[in-house]
């Protein structure tokens, strides 16, 4: 297990958020969904997982799948900080001469496997998982989920497997931010009682708030929750975390800023700054 | 008119038509509030969003249904093959940044074997505008046709005012002795380009716009290979599936052949940019259309392409 250091946590998770802002320009990026992922990614890849830059092809090293996908700049960013991915990169966002666009792919080292399709990555990490059980490792395998992912049928398909298999080395974490891309998840396709319907599938769920690394560290540290059952992380977030001008406004699910907006932004993040966005409004999915 | 006011307007003269979308929302933003129960959202489920439009069709409603072209037609393909297309219901699928318009998206996003696999399907009916001006000017008889239709939403503004739409005719844009460029979709833009630098470089040049890819115009493409020393096939989509082999379907099919050459993707994913570092990387700007055609390269000048005002 790695180490947990709270104070680093929140340090790494604001030079995260830097780089998502700094990506949210010339072309944008889904800035939202990746600002409520934030801390959840860096708590797993600092503390819980055993993956770093030199384990990378090691067939015993922990797995992170990001389903969700869109939400990869905090991907991005936490490898950028966790020298997984050289932060000169960051720069290349949407460049023909880099891999660092607006979905996961394994060009990027340490990208698992690619994604932006919702609901693939949850029957990948089953077939990792089963594979683990047969070989008889003893490696986590995390999925990270968005909930308006939860929409698509094979996200249950995945529980009704996983459980059927007995996948107690299998993590599913949903990234709680309760926003589709348009709306509210509520006001659409809801989800809740979200807790009660994965236990019904035979699921061990804990459910806690996605941005409190000390309740994440204590979820985490009760991994396996239950032999022989799926774990399920319900991790509550806030889409936009950490910058209040676009927190929960549905019309900010893509952004593309303006260079000046971007410097706001980057005040706001430390809180001292409250920014007047003037820019578009890209709400597309 | 844009896409939406179209929808909009035969929507409201229409009470059959119920507008579904699997929460792709950019084109059809004011609808919820304009046609309330008449709005379906059905969330991130597209083959769920398929089957329900099958049953509101086999109630006698004409679902235009929407979601992003990939998963559209390759998430509920099945969907759509069994529940739209063995009954034949009148399902009229708007797929979203189909081809290169998924730009910065990623292969995932990528519909470019979408003509290829909707066309195999019985009954279905596969339909590319080159711009928004010649997407309105189609769609009235999409969805008045009692066929299953997929429409690859195009919603680009050009300068070029389209003939009227005849389903299953294409548009002769011009006719030429020494090559005819065959294209839909997105790429009509350039072609419009790569014309002018092949007739400066001497040559007669045709153009036709496909507009319906099923039904196709046989004719058009018959003539075309008659009249002119070169076919170009010029697409953004998978070179299996497509135009190209629509045409050498159609060549084979009345006894004939041409010297065709196929601009396309070749049996790979393009790089994720935005769009028009993506037409340049992948070869299809107009400059470097005609260039291809013409075996050498010129001095002539590429027009600035606009990046599209929308992203997934």
């Amino acid at each position: 297990m790695n180490n947990f250091n709270e104070h680093e946590l929140r340090a790494t998770a604001l030079n995260v958020r830097e780089h998502i802002v700094r990506m949210s320009t010339d072309g944008g990026c889904f800035t939202g969904a990746s600002l409520s992922a934030v801390d959840l990614i860096v708590y797993l890849y600092s503390s819980f997982l055993n993956v770093n830059a030199d384990n990378l092809a090691d067939p015993n090293r922990d797995y992170l799948f990001l389903s969700k996908g869109h939400d990869v700049p905090a991907l991005y960013g936490t490898f950028a900080e966790l020298g997984l991915l050289d932060k000169a990169r960051l720069g290349n966002h949407l460049s023909l001469n880099d891999h660092i666009y607006w979905h996961p792919n394994t060009h990027i080292p340490g990208i698992e496997f690619h994604s932006g399709s919702l609901g693939h990555l949850p029957s990948v990490a089953i077939g990792v998982a089963m594979d683990i059980k047969i070989s008889g490792g003893g490696n986590k395998v995390v999925c990270i989920l968005g909930d308006g992912e939860l929409n698509e049928g094979t996200c249950w398909e995945a529980m009704l497997v996983a459980n059927a298999y007995k996948l107690d080395n299998l993590i599913f974490v949903v990234d709680r931010n309760h926003f589709q891309a348009n709306v509210r998840t509520e006001d659409l396709i809801p989800l809740e009682p979200l807790a009660d319907k994965f236990a019904a599938f035979g699921a061990a769920v804990k459910r806690i708030n996605g941005h409190n690394f000390t309740a994440l560290h204590e979820a985490f540290s009760a991994y396996p929750f239950e032999q022989g059952k799926v774990n399920v992380v319900i991790a509550d977030t806030v889409r936009g975390k950490g910058l209040p001008s676009i927190e929960e406004r549905a019309d900010r699910w893509f952004c593309n800023f303006n260079a000046d907006e971007v410097e706001q932004l980057l005040l706001e993040l430390h809180g001292e700054h409250q920014t007047l966005l003037t820019s578009e409004t890209l709400v597309v999915r | 008119m844009t896409y939406e006011q179209l929808l909009t307007e035969t929507a409201l003269a229409n009470e059959q038509v119920i507008v579904m979308t699997a929460e792709n929302r950019a084109l059809v933003r004011n609808l919820p509030g304009i046609l309330g129960k008449r709005f379906i959202d059905t969330g991130i489920t597209e083959q769920t969003m398929i089957g329900a439009a099958a049953g509101l069709a086999l109630r006698g409603r004409i679902p235009v249904v929407h979601a992003l072209a990939a998963f559209l037609t390759m998430r509920a393909f099945e969907f759509v093959r069994t529940d739209l297309g063995i009954p034949g219901l009148p399902a009229k699928l708007s797929g979203f940044i189909p081809g290169l318009l998924s730009d910065g998206n990623g292969p995932t996003h990528q519909a470019i074997e979408d003509i290829a696999i909707m066309r195999g399907i019985p009954n279905v009916t596969v339909f590319a505008p080159a711009d928004e001006d010649d997407l309105v000017k189609m769609l009235p008889q999409i969805w008045q046709s009692a066929q299953p239709a997929y429409t690859r939403i195009n919603t680009r503004k050009t300068w070029y005012e389209h003939a009227p739409f005849v389903l299953g005719k294409a548009e002769v844009i011009a006719e030429g002795t020494d090559v005819t460029i065959l294209t839909y979709g997105l790429l009509f833009e350039q072609a419009l380009i790569a014309v002018e630098i092949l007739q400066s470089e001497g040559l007669s040049v045709g153009l036709i716009n496909m507009r319906s890819l099923k039904p196709v115009d046989e004719q058009a493409i018959l003539t075309a290979s008659a009249q002119s020393k070169l076919v170009v096939t010029l697409e953004d989509h998978f070179v299996t599936g497509g135009l190209y082999t629509i045409v050498a379907e159609v060549l084979l099919k009345h006894q004939t052949t041409a010297r065709v050459l196929p601009i396309a993707l070749n049996n790979k994913w393009f790089k994720p940019a935005l769009l028009p570092d993506v037409l340049q990387h992948e070869g299809f700007t107009g400059k470097q259309i005609a260039e291809q055609i013409l075996g050498y390269k010129t001095t002539h000048h590429q027009p600035e392409i606009l990046t599209p005002e929308f992203s997934e």
